[in-house]
């Protein structure tokens, strides 16, 4: 049987500033004479060169940094906009939910929402009508389905409109990041609805999302991209161990020298393996042309990039004293109550509002779980009380 | 059976009516909601589409006809101008909505596919859904005077000419909205254009006068190219022939509207694929 899903040689290319919202006519007269003759037009490759093909049955997870081209990827797949280069061969009806609820007009009342938005999802009329008792009994607003949506709270429109999607009868399936709606109960109800639909079904499903466990659970191949060109496809598992792995250093990292900077952190690292609960000790140096007083911060953000932490030496009345030339400081950030998992770095060097030296993502951090041996020495005493001074920034020169 | 669908880089043109055809319940989706919409939360609703032709009758009746005196033929004048009216209500709508409806329907575009032309042709339909309200009322003051015996009508004959009347401005009203739309996508110059367009034409149209009592044949001649002129002409003959009749330069006119809309088409269905890109 062939593959549901063709991608072949797929190239997007866009010009740079072409998101602008929209020109004007004169605009254009202005820029006329640039690109009559030629002036250098800003493009970049959002896509490079994509290849795969997907079986039917088969979910698919795309993991991918920010910008890497996901969402382009699946914009191509749902035909909102044509590849450059390439062609893609679908076999069988797609259903694409870059957004739920698209289309959703606040005037109409729940029951003819749901016939406009099944409808430009692709579903047809008798289907939605055979549906529709299914739909309203999944969203679980049967009360207001004559109720103009205007009045619904943003989480009742949210499920109303994941309930059309989650009907949808189409062999291959394109989402992007929609799960992320709702509160938790309806979130795991429509998790649950995905599986079924993909592993009882048979159904294709091609899936984007920066939450890896959603994509774990839901998945069981991924592709990894990493701007704009296909990195790996295998096995969920094995894609999600390569993304977190080429996502940062856990090693030592050394910064280049930077001569417009006064005063620029040029080494970063980690001194201990890291179990939640306990200490970490990093090493931290810094150049300086000047001898200054700088506070410090650490921030810890998740793998989706959200921020987790924040050690900021200002709240602990600390900073850093610097010396001209090279200063090599021992930070020790007690009691990391982190739940085990991957997380990066960032440093901030700076003094009131101003940013002395700012580094993103500058290290893995792993948090390991408790060793199991050691289950008798409890790293939380708990007594029913919380020391805000538990995070503290210690600071002594090496 | 499974469906093959093929994506490439946008290729050869084609008019894709095979396509429209497979989504032809979106356009009744389009439309309806459209309808919908319009008419919530207004107290009279769908009167308003009823009460604005009528004010306007009433206002040229009393001004042109009772006020300066002009002779409307054979007509009533309430009818004279209500034919008019009817005709550009339906071409001014189709127009201005079709023109905006891409750009209204931005948020649709990016996230979800299907043939951007049922965009403006929903829009088109929306305006006819007035038209079809308008018309009612129309043929209820025809039948008025025809019971008085003021006004002599065969009835299939008008009927003709205003199904005549009407697909002409249907034709000229897409081509001109679907063209601005797609030039709006990219150029939000429209927004400025279409109120200064739309005032121009209504001068050009002959709504408020008689196009064969202009004096200087050059000007009549360039009205009477003016499709919109030739639709309000023939309701306006059904009253005084009984036959199909046609205005002078119906051919040339037959000519422009099959002109401007392939030109719409063509430039539309060259654009469409980067809408989602640029709007």
């Amino acid at each position: 049987m062939k593959p549901v899903i063709e991608v072949d040689n797929i190239w997007k290319e866009y010009r740079k500033g072409i998101d602008r919202k929209y020109k004007s006519l004169r605009e254009t007269v202005t820029n006329l004479p640039r690109e009559i003759f030629g002036g250098e037009k800003e493009t970049f490759w959002a896509l490079k060169d994509i290849n795969f093909t997907v079986n039917q049955g088969e979910s698919i997870g795309i993991i991918g940094r920010n910008g890497a081209g996901k969402s382009t990827l699946l914009k191509i797949l749902s035909r909102i906009t044509p590849p450059t280069k390439g062609s893609i061969t679908l076999r069988g009806r797609v259903a694409s939910l870059l957004e739920v609820g698209t289309g959703f007009h606040p005037e109409l009342t729940g029951r003819e929402n749901i016939f406009f938005n099944g409808s430009i999802l692709g579903m047809r009329h008798h289907e939605i009508k055979q549906k529709f008792d299914e739909i309203v009994d999944f969203s679980g607003v049967e009360s207001f389905i004559d109720t103009p949506l205007k009045h619904y709270s943003s989480g009742m429109q949210m499920r109303l409109a994941f309930s059309v999607a989650a009907h949808l009868d189409s062999e291959i399936l394109l989402i992007d990041e929609v799960l992320a709606v709702g509160d938790a109960e309806f979130q795991k109800k429509c998790i649950g609805k995905m599986d079924e639909v993909s592993k009882g079904e048979g159904k294709t499903i091609l899936f984007v999302s920066h939450d890896l466990n959603q994509i774990k659970n839901l998945c069981q191949y991924g592709l990894l991209i990493q701007n704009g060109t296909l990195f790996q496809r295998d096995l969920i598992d094995k894609v999600i161990d390569k993304y977190v792995n080429t996502l940062e250093k856990t090693g030592p990292i050394k910064f280049n020298k930077k001569d417009n900077k006064s005063v620029y952190i040029n080494y970063f690292s980690l001194k201990n393996d890291v179990i939640t609960g306990s200490f970490c000790e990093f090493e931290l140096h810094i150049e300086s042309k000047i001898n200054i007083k700088s506070d410090f911060a650490i921030g810890i953000r998740n793998l989706e990039n959200q921020p987790i932490l924040q050690i900021f030496t200002e709240h602990f009345n600390s900073a850093l004293w610097i010396n001209i030339g090279l200063n090599k400081f021992s930070i020790i950030i007690e009691n990391l109550n982190l739940t085990p998992g991957t997380y990066s770095i960032n440093l901030w060097l700076g003094n009131g509002l101003v940013d002395l030296d700012f580094n993103q993502n500058c290290i893995q951090l792993i948090i390991n779980q408790i060793d199991k041996n050691e289950k008798n020495k409890p790293f939380i005493n708990f007594r029913g009380y919380y020391n805000y001074n538990s995070a503290k920034i210690l600071k002594n020169k090496v | 059976m499974i469906d093959e669908i093929v994506i490439k880089p946008k290729s050869k043109f084609s008019f894709g009516f095979d396509e429209l055809f497979q989504y032809r319940e979106l356009l009744y989706f389009f439309t309806w909601k459209e309808i919908k919409i319009r008419y919530k939360q207004a107290l009279l609703g769908v009167l308003w589409t009823i009460l604005q032709p009528l004010t306007m009758m009433a206002i040229f009746t009393v001004l042109l006809s009772n006020g300066l005196g002009l002779s409307t033929g054979n007509m009533p004048a309430t009818l004279y101008y209500f034919s008019g009216i009817l005709i550009w209500n339906l071409f001014n709508q189709a127009v201005t909505y079709s023109a905006q409806s891409m750009v209204s329907n931005a948020n649709i575009i990016r996230k979800i596919y299907f043939p951007r032309l049922v965009i403006p042709i929903s829009a088109v339909l929306t305006a006819s859904f007035d038209f079809l309200i308008s018309i009612i009322i129309f043929l209820g003051i025809v039948s008025y005077y025809d019971f008085l015996g003021t006004v002599d009508v065969d009835w299939m004959w008008l009927l003709l000419h205003i199904l005549l009347a009407f697909i002409i401005t249907i034709f000229t009203s897409f081509s001109l909205g679907t063209f601005l739309s797609s030039f709006n996508v990219k150029y939000r110059d429209v927004r400025y254009v279409l109120p200064f367009l739309v005032q121009t034409l209504f001068f050009l149209t002959p709504v408020m006068y008689d196009a064969t009592k202009i004096q200087s044949t050059f000007i009549r001649k360039i009205i009477e190219l003016n499709p919109l002129c030739f639709a309000i002409e023939s309701i306006r003959y059904s009253f005084d022939s009984n036959a199909l009749k046609f205005p002078e330069l119906s051919i040339f006119v037959v000519v422009i509207i099959i002109v401007l809309y392939f030109m719409a088409i063509y430039t539309f269905r060259k654009t469409e694929a980067y809408f989602a890109d640029i709007i």
